[in-house]
């Protein structure tokens, strides 16, 4: 430490700086999620989880999970598979392997003290914000396709890629059920986004990881138990849990737009009032400590 | 453009006021050492000058900008850190080190060799921080600085908690870059090391600043004393008397005066047939200001 010369100290400042935003905040984000474990417990789990579900299958020579849509016909083709698997995902895997991520992601700085450290850098609050945000939705969205992609894969290679019965009792090819699959599996992007966006508020408040990734799963399970009592019904279409129904109205024939379109608003409602109060308390917190 | 200029920063958790109307001036190339005992707000000021906390009155400007109005703007041309560096522990220090300058854009990632190489960190770059001891993680908050190439850089308590090796380098580190040009705010409770790097200093206690200026003048502007020791200190304390404050002490006198006076007093001394077997003079040490400023008299 006493021998080097130091890195010229006046000379940088006399240009005008090129600013970094939030296209460098988001993808350093991404670089920290991929050198975390807890990145690869979730994803593992979304991996792992079909792939039970298929040797559970596969260890019992009739029968499939009743109750869920396509629950009947997993053994006739492979993707009713994945379709079963967003089915029970909801009720709390897919929402616990998300708040893993969107709970920590603005926490676990807090209680690390590194929020300082990125702070006190060339990019603004909103910018580190706003790509922890982009971050946090990019491996939801990661997970959630990796999640349907193992379990259509082990499906149909069990299965087949054969024809897939709809919901409205129509046949379709395996080329369509393909492109349905895809797109419902968007339609299930939109009440996981909103999960992702109530961890992210958590994660903000409460400045502890812990309290906001069980915290949201909490928030995502008392959403179901109003939706399961009957004298709340008419809650129903707004509770967050319908949401994660809506994607089966791309599995009819014709379309059914109505679910989907109102799982966009209400999801909206969800996240952006939820990432809005994470952003103003995120903008105007002290950061202390660390 | 002043690197510092803070007026009247107030900051206040619940009944308690940690930072109490503090003004801190610090010009171009100072060395600036802002000195107080734990708990005194120094701390607290940093972060207010980071744009970390929020003031709840006043406010704070480097090279003219607020980092409250202005954001990451305030920043540029400055860099630092509170408390100690934190990083990311389960990346190595150089990829800690590309993604702040990442942060900073401004060609700051051709900037990391040559900082790590200043703090003696090359080797052991490929590690991840997790397994750094202190002094490391000290340094690579001094590298992660550096790569911003700062003309203002903020230290709270750099040394704190390294070795004495460690301290020595990293005050040589904290001089050279000063010798450069390089404009540093220093947060010490270490009288010593402020006395060796800082040409101004701030003293705060109890979140107020109780001096603010040149050490030079500090130390000047308060009175000398002298050990004084004669063949009869009774005859020598009545002559003294009359040029100043005298105290007995162990084996002799300690006398409250400047150079001149003390040759007058000697010249009195000889006069009067006193021997004088040692005059001493003993400048009050930074130690000794602090201490009757931030505890009163002792």
């Amino acid at each position: 430490m006493s021998t080097v010369a130091v890195p010229h100290a006046a000379t940088a400042t006399e240009r005008p700086p090129r600013r970094p935003g939030v296209r460098a905040v988001y993808r350093w984000e991404l670089r920290k999620l991929l050198a975390q474990k807890r990145t690869f417990i979730g994803l593992g789990s979304a991996l792992a989880v079909p792939l039970i579900f298929v040797v559970a299958l596969l260890a019992d020579s009739s029968g499939g999970p009743d109750g869920l849509p396509f629950g009947a016909l997993v053994r006739e083709t492979g993707f009713a598979v994945p379709l079963v698997c967003l089915a029970f995902g909801a009720f709390w895997l897919l929402p616990l392997i998300t708040a893993l991520v969107a709970g920590d992601i603005v926490a676990t700085e807090d209680q690390n003290g590194t929020l300082k450290t990125i702070l006190t850098r060339s990019v603004d609050r909103w910018h580190v914000f706003a790509g922890k945000v982009l971050a946090a939705l990019t491996y939801t969205a990661a997970v959630l396709f990796a999640y349907v992609g193992v379990a259509l894969v082990a499906g149909g290679l069990i299965w087949g890629f054969d024809p897939l019965t709809t919901l409205s009792g129509t046949q379709i090819g395996p080329g369509r059920a393909l492109v349905l699959t895809g797109l419902g599996t968007l339609a299930y992007l939109l009440p996981m986004a909103a999960i992702a966006s109530i961890g992210l508020l958590l994660s903000t408040l409460t400045r502890n990881s812990a309290a906001a990734v069980v915290g949201t799963l909490m928030v995502s399970i008392f959403v179901q138990i109003i939706g399961s009592i009957s004298a709340l019904d008419a809650l129903d279409p707004y509770l967050l849990s319908t949401q994660f129904n809506a994607w089966q109205g791309i599995l009819r024939e014709p379309t059914d737009w109505d679910p989907i379109l109102r799982s966009a608003w209400v999801c909206a409602l969800y996240a952006l009032p939820a990432l809005g109060w994470a952003l103003t308390t995120f903008l105007r917190r002290d950061v202390a400590g660390g | 453009m002043l690197p510092i200029e803070a007026r009247g920063l107030v900051k206040r958790y619940g009944d308690i006021t940690a930072v109490d109307h503090v003004d801190l001036t610090v010009g171009p190339g100072d060395v600036y050492g802002y000195l107080g005992p734990n708990g005194a707000g120094k701390t607290t000021s940093l972060r207010m000058l980071l744009g970390l906390i929020r003031p709840d009155e006043g406010s704070a400007r480097l090279f003219g900008r607020d980092p409250l109005l202005e954001g990451a703007r305030a920043l540029d041309g400055v860099a630092g850190f509170v408390e100690a560096p934190r990083f990311y522990p389960y990346l190595s220090g150089r990829r800690n080190l590309e993604l702040v300058a990442a942060l900073d854009g401004d060609g700051a990632q051709y900037r990391i060799d040559e900082a790590l190489e200043t703090v003696d960190l090359a080797d052991r770059a490929k590690d991840k921080v997790d397994g750094y001891s202190h002094g490391m993680r000290q340094r690579l908050g001094i590298a992660g600085a550096l790569l911003r190439a700062p003309r203002l850089l903020l230290l709270d308590e750099p040394t704190t908690g390294l070795d004495p090796a460690g301290m020595r380098d990293m005050r040589a580190l904290i001089r050279r870059l000063a010798d450069q040009g390089m404009t540093v705010l220093l947060s010490s409770h270490l009288m010593g090391e402020v006395e060796e790097l800082c040409d101004r200093v701030a003293i705060v206690g109890n979140g107020r600043v109780l001096y603010e200026g040149a050490l030079r003048e500090l130390i000047a502007s308060a009175a000398a004393r002298y050990e004084l020791r004669t063949t009869d200190d009774v005859h020598a304390a009545e002559i003294a008397r009359e040029f100043g404050e005298v105290d007995e002490i162990a084996g002799g006198l300690s006398f409250a005066g400047d150079e001149r006076t003390a040759a007058e007093l000697s010249v009195a001394l000889g006069q009067a047939g006193v021997g004088l077997t040692a005059l001493v003079p003993h400048a009050p040490t930074l130690e000794e200001l602090f201490f009757e400023m931030t505890e009163g008299p002792r």
